[in-house]
């Protein structure tokens, strides 16, 4: 399946994506009051930090930690794995591969498709938090700015090769949900979404820093809400993307190896 | 068009006997079995045919459409496909073939058929002016209207099976694989699928491989069958000639004016059916005319058929033989 082909094909795949996504206004407004547990937290620790700070959270610091959180998850949510673990388990999948394009391609054109409306829904919350808090607590800096964009686009990539890989688990697995419940336990404790990394005791800290979790969700916010200078940006970016150059390798493994597997026991 | 030379698919599939205990043993120690879906099988097709496989539950019908289609791997053998290997699913061999299988969709299931349509046209590279034809000509014999603009989960099956096999056109296939195009479809929807799968096989010059369980899809669409039971090819030529070979006697429908006793028909021939107003006797086809003859010289009748024995029939047989002689 040829790449041009591809790219020729994107901007349809990208259009259809965002029709299949809005289809339902319910289920998006469900789907919008069940992502806020950035803003629970946001209460919860900022009445905490109320008497004193924590670590090098005041109340202010809290805000724009999980503000930027809550606007971080939205930006880089994905749920293809549903998608593809569904097609594996009830042989559609034939349908896809009978196109001539890449389907792991096609996947992530829905992903992507799925990202405007992610961001209505968080601009509001953005622009309503900048009336109400200001630039509090975020950086000032430019160039960091310029390496949190980066840092989403690292975000987002790693998040949909890890729904990729769980949704390719089931060639093997047969079902692979589960393996979704158990990354995403894993995911709300280590990431930051819940608890900032920093806040972790030191020797958790060391270890967690380098998972991919963090990278999906606590870099991000810790570069926008000032935690790093530029040299130390700059390297947790090359860390970031070293987790999505082994995601595409792991990814491009388990999809050709699940393939087989697929065409060995009759789709 | 297609040449298939010692074609063999097996498959290990997993064993498990019902029970808890049994399911619990599972979790530590996986059975497998293994499973022949196909069995050296040789085959020509040649462009432009139209072929039926026929074949019992799990004869391997679908299996060798799926193998044909590239979505299977053989586990030995030679396959040619208009000059591809399919397993390889080359861009320039997908944009050529399309499988329709009817008991799973490709129409976007929350949106309308249109968007379908459209995200074909784009990932088969479909010229603008040539889709837009294909899709006047498709709406046109498929009777499509406004079912392409309602969501794809609103429409009848029927409806959909229509949309899935515009959906499979757009980019005009040269060859077209249907795995039970119109399973669950009433008589009349089963009748429009095959008339138009008919007409666009003679207008397109398209190759056509149709499995079904309706006898009707393939003695109207397939001049060719192909028997498949237990993943070998028991039989590969015309269907009449199939018919004739398993039931060479014929049937002679009979309609009387008033009642006629069983005996009277009993010395005519071996009698099918005997019931108010229609009866059927079976005689060797040599023996059809002279039957005819005293029927008519001897009997009310006020309506007279030579037919075949039932292709459901003939099949039943072709399958029971095939079984007999393992």
């Amino acid at each position: 399946m040829s790449l041009r082909n591809t790219v020729r094909a994107f901007p349809t795949l990208l259009r259809v994506g965002f029709a299949d996504a809005v289809a339902y206004r319910a289920e998006m407004l469900i789907w919008v009051l069940a992502t806020t547990m950035p803003l629970v937290m946001l209460a919860l620790w900022s009445t905490v930090a109320r008497e004193a700070p924590v670590g090098r959270y005041g109340q202010a610091q809290f805000t724009a930690y999980f503000l930027a959180t809550f606007v971080v998850r939205q930006i880089t949510g994905s749920w293809v794995f549903y998608d593809i673990n569904f097609a594996v388990r009830n042989g559609t999948l034939a349908m896809r591969l009978l196109r001539p394009v890449h389907p792991l391609w096609a996947y992530a054109a829905e992903a992507l498709a799925a990202m405007p409306m992610r961001i209505v829904v968080s601009l509001p919350v953005a622009i309503v938090a900048w009336f109400v808090v200001g630039w509090a607590g975020m950086t000032h800096d430019p160039f960091l700015w310029a390496v949190w964009l980066v840092s989403i686009a690292g975000s987002w990539m790693i998040t949909l090769l890890v729904n990729l890989l769980i949704g390719c688990a089931a060639f093997f697995l047969e079902s692979s949900l589960k393996v979704m419940d158990a990354w995403l336990v894993a995911f709300f404790v280590f990431s930051g979404y819940l608890i900032p990394i920093d806040l972790f005791p030191p020797r958790l800290r060391a270890a967690v820093e380098w998972l991919p979790f963090r990278f999906q969700i606590g870099f991000p916010v810790e570069v926008v809400t000032g935690a790093h200078d530029r040299g130390a940006a700059l390297a947790l970016l090359a860390g970031q993307w070293a987790w999505v150059a082994a995601g595409l390798a792991a990814t491009a493994l388990v999809w050709r190896a699940g393939l087989r597997r697929f065409a060995a026991y009759g789709g | 068009m297609i040449r298939v030379r010692a074609l063999r698919k097996h498959f290990d599939v997993h064993e498990r006997p019902p029970g808890v205990a049994a399911a619990f043993r599972s979790l530590f120690r996986r059975q497998t079995k293994r499973v022949t879906a196909v069995d050296g099988i040789d085959l020509d097709i040649a462009p432009g045919e139209r072929v039926g496989f026929l074949g019992p539950n799990g004869a391997g019908k679908t299996t060798t459409l799926k193998v044909l289609s590239g979505l299977l791997h053989p586990t030995s053998g030679e396959v040619a496909v208009d000059g591809h290997e399919p397993r390889r699913r080359e861009d320039a061999f997908l944009k050529k073939i399309m499988l329709v299988l009817g008991q799973k969709q490709q129409l976007l299931w929350d949106l309308p058929p249109a968007e379908t349509f459209e995200l074909n046209r784009a990932v088969y590279d479909v010229p603008r002016e040539q889709y837009r034809a294909t899709m006047r000509e498709l709406t046109e014999l498929l009777e499509l209207g406004d079912l392409v603009n309602k969501p794809a989960r609103t429409l009848s099956l029927g409806e959909r099976m229509k949309c899935e096999l515009a959906a499979a056109l757009i980019h005009r296939p040269r060859l077209l694989f249907l795995d039970e195009p119109t399973i669950g479809l009433d008589v009349s929807m089963q009748a429009v699928v095959r008339d138009f799968v008919k007409r666009y096989n003679e207008q397109n010059g398209a190759t056509l491989i149709l499995t079904s369980h309706y006898m009707e899809d393939v003695a109207r669409l397939c001049p060719r069958v192909v028997v498949i039971d237990r993943g070998q090819i028991v039989y590969d030529g015309a269907l009449e000639a199939l018919v004739e070979r398993t039931r060479p006697d014929k049937r002679i429908v009979l309609r009387f004016a008033r009642e006629v006793d069983a005996r009277d028909l009993e010395s005519l021939g071996q009698l099918v059916r005997h019931g108010a107003g229609e009866s059927v006797l079976q005689v060797p086809k040599d023996a059809v005319n002279g039957v005819v003859g005293r029927v008519l010289a001897e009997l009310p009748v006020s309506d007279l058929t030579v037919e075949s024995a039932p292709l459901e029939e003939v099949m039943s047989e072709v399958f029971a033989r095939g079984r007999g002689s393992r």
